[in-house]
């Protein structure tokens, strides 16, 4: 033994990108939970927005259906990966074990993250091919590149709400959670139903969710309709709350079980 | 790996109440308790899964909550719990990206026998086969400390001595190793060292042999009529007694070192028995005696009792 400064661990995202790998096929050899997380919003469309032709042929309102779903779909992959899947993982005895490896929780988590965006790009491929085939909605490249670089702004204070969840609770609460927040997040968020048709009250109560701002940021970008003007500070105020939650909860189950 | 006058708990019990132990390159040592003697908790505060109340734990010289201490280290899932979906080969590889001079897949694969099982998901494997798998992983970063809990716990006869085999070619590679058990069986066949964990403190420490003859017991079985049986609690040698009423006779269980010298005894004391049986104890009967019994610190401090 030279001393321990000798050593040293393997690079950070060396092992980021092992984990995320290793991840990813983890979840995509158990197909049943891919395909439902892809075929959802899918349906959403093909069942609700296709049929109506005042909707699905005007291109400013079927673009914001579209990115509506779209929302949606990467809103619940992210609850689900993290909220759900967090949940799961730290039941398994395999998670101490981990644990013991050179390595701190660093990698694994920005694994999960990068595991949890390429899901969210993932399910957005049916959502779009739908909206691209079937009805009238349309981007332009650079709409398009600006809505890619979006998804990260509205997957991020999601995955945070995720692992909040995921770390706090045990695994089936967690998935029973994860349904109790996604549902009504989503209704009240307008991405089921355009917010247009709300009444007053539920339309400014609405503007104070997370999943209406993001719904209004996207719908901007993509269909050209303004968001209210304070989507971005309630968008930004959320993901902060969330990130205070994510990090109690990891610092409340380390100290659970670790300390 | 050090560790100093250690106290851990968990809320009002105590896991370990001020151990200390030391393990020096090249030994491999076994650590011998009944179930929540503590052993668990000790490996966990090495591995740097959780950190001591009291007392201070060293690793290779650091602390082990840092990751850099951790890369000559080895260690094992507890439990069958490996990752369901993902192959044989790719939970390897999942370790070995950890380590800066792992071994090869084919390596590691090869020494635990799991070759043809490389393209297996581990939710397909059988307990014996996950249990090698989960060993495997504890060698695939080269460690030089390897720390393993029950390792062979659960495991046929055949699927121990691999094992056993692979952990004894490892340690003759150089390294040291660490394992807990409750079987008796298995530390004779692997350490060269014995450690007795009991009630979260180190009961002895020596070579194999003193302990050995420390916590080796017998249990004598005899029925004898009630009225006999404050003569056969009264036997020197005799370290517990535990009774079953049957009708106006009593079914004895004795605990005993010597269980040949108790039935002399029984003899030359003309206790009318009958249906006399002699059978080896379990280890979690020998603690008992040896953690309740009178002789307990005379026994300790016989094997030298390294503290």
């Amino acid at each position: 033994m030279t001393g321990p400064t000798t050593l040293r661990t393997q690079p950070y995202w060396r092992l980021s990108l092992l984990h995320a790998r290793l991840g990813f096929v983890e979840t995509i050899r158990i197909p049943i939970a891919v395909l439902g997380n892809l075929l959802f919003p899918a349906l959403a469309l093909v069942f609700f927005v296709v049929p109506q032709r005042e909707i699905a042929g005007d291109p400013v309102s079927a673009t914001a259906a579209v990115a509506q779903l779209g929302t949606f779909a990467v809103m619940s992959t992210c609850l689900f990966s993290f909220g759900a899947g967090v949940a799961e993982d730290r039941a398994l005895p395999f998670d101490p074990y981990l644990r013991t490896l050179p390595a701190g929780p660093g990698p694994r988590l920005t694994g999960r993250v990068l595991n949890g965006l390429l899901w969210s790009y993932i399910a957005l491929v049916p959502v779009a091919l739908i909206g691209w085939l079937l009805t009238a909605a349309q981007l332009s490249g650079r709409q398009a590149v600006q809505a890619v670089v979006l998804v990260v702004g509205v997957a991020v204070p999601f995955l945070l709400l995720g692992l909040a969840i995921g770390y706090r609770l045990s695994s089936k609460a967690a998935i029973a959670v994860v349904q109790a927040v996604l549902f009504p997040l989503a209704f009240a968020g307008g991405l089921f139903m355009p917010p247009d048709i709300f009444p007053r009250w539920l339309d400014l109560f609405s503007q104070a969710l997370p999943s209406r701002a993001a719904r209004d940021l996207v719908v901007q970008i993509t269909a050209g309709v303004d968001a209210y003007p304070l989507a971005v500070p309630v968008l930004l105020a959320w993901t902060v709350v969330f990130a205070v939650l994510a990090t109690l909860a990891y610092r409340s189950d380390e100290g659970r079980r670790f300390r | 790996m050090e560790v100093e006058r250690v106290t851990r708990r968990f809320g009002d019990v105590v896991a370990l109440d001020d151990v200390s132990l030391t393990v020096r390159e090249g030994e491999l040592v076994g650590l011998l308790g009944p179930n929540g003697a503590g052993k668990t908790t000790l490996l966990s505060l090495v591995s740097g899964l959780r950190t001591a109340d009291a007392g201070t734990v060293r690793l290779f010289g650091g602390d082990p909550r840092a990751a850099a201490s951790r890369l000559a280290l080895g260690t094992t899932p507890q439990e069958t719990g490996l990752p369901e979906t993902l192959r044989v080969a790719e939970v390897v590889a999942l370790v070995a990206g950890h380590y800066p001079d792992p071994m090869s897949t084919d390596e590691v694969l090869t020494r635990f026998g799991l070759t043809d099982l490389a393209r297996r998901q581990t939710g397909g494997l059988s307990g014996g086969q996950k249990r090698r798998l989960a060993v495997a992983l504890a060698l695939v970063g080269r460690p030089r400390l390897v720390l393993l809990d029950e390792p062979t716990t659960g495991l046929d006869v055949e699927a121990r001595h691999v094992l056993w085999q692979a952990l004894r070619d490892y340690h003759a590679d150089g390294a040291t190793v660490v394992l807990t058990s409750h079987y008796l069986e298995e530390v004779e066949a692997l350490a060269r060292r014995v450690v007795v964990v009991g009630r979260g403190t180190v009961l002895a420490d020596g070579s194999l042999d003193d302990v050995l003859a420390l916590v080796a017991r017998r249990r004598v079985l005899l029925t004898v009529p009630t009225s006999a049986r404050s003569r056969v609690e009264g036997l020197p040698g005799v370290d517990a007694v535990t009774s079953e009423a049957r009708g106006d006779a009593d079914r004895l269980t004795l605990l005993a070192a010597d269980a040949d010298e108790v039935v002399r005894r029984l003899v030359g004391a003309q206790v009318p028995f009958r249906d006399l049986e002699v059978r080896g104890a379990s280890l979690e009967e020998a603690f008992l005696s040896l953690t309740s019994g009178p002789t307990t610190d005379d026994a300790v401090a016989a094997t030298g009792g390294v503290r």
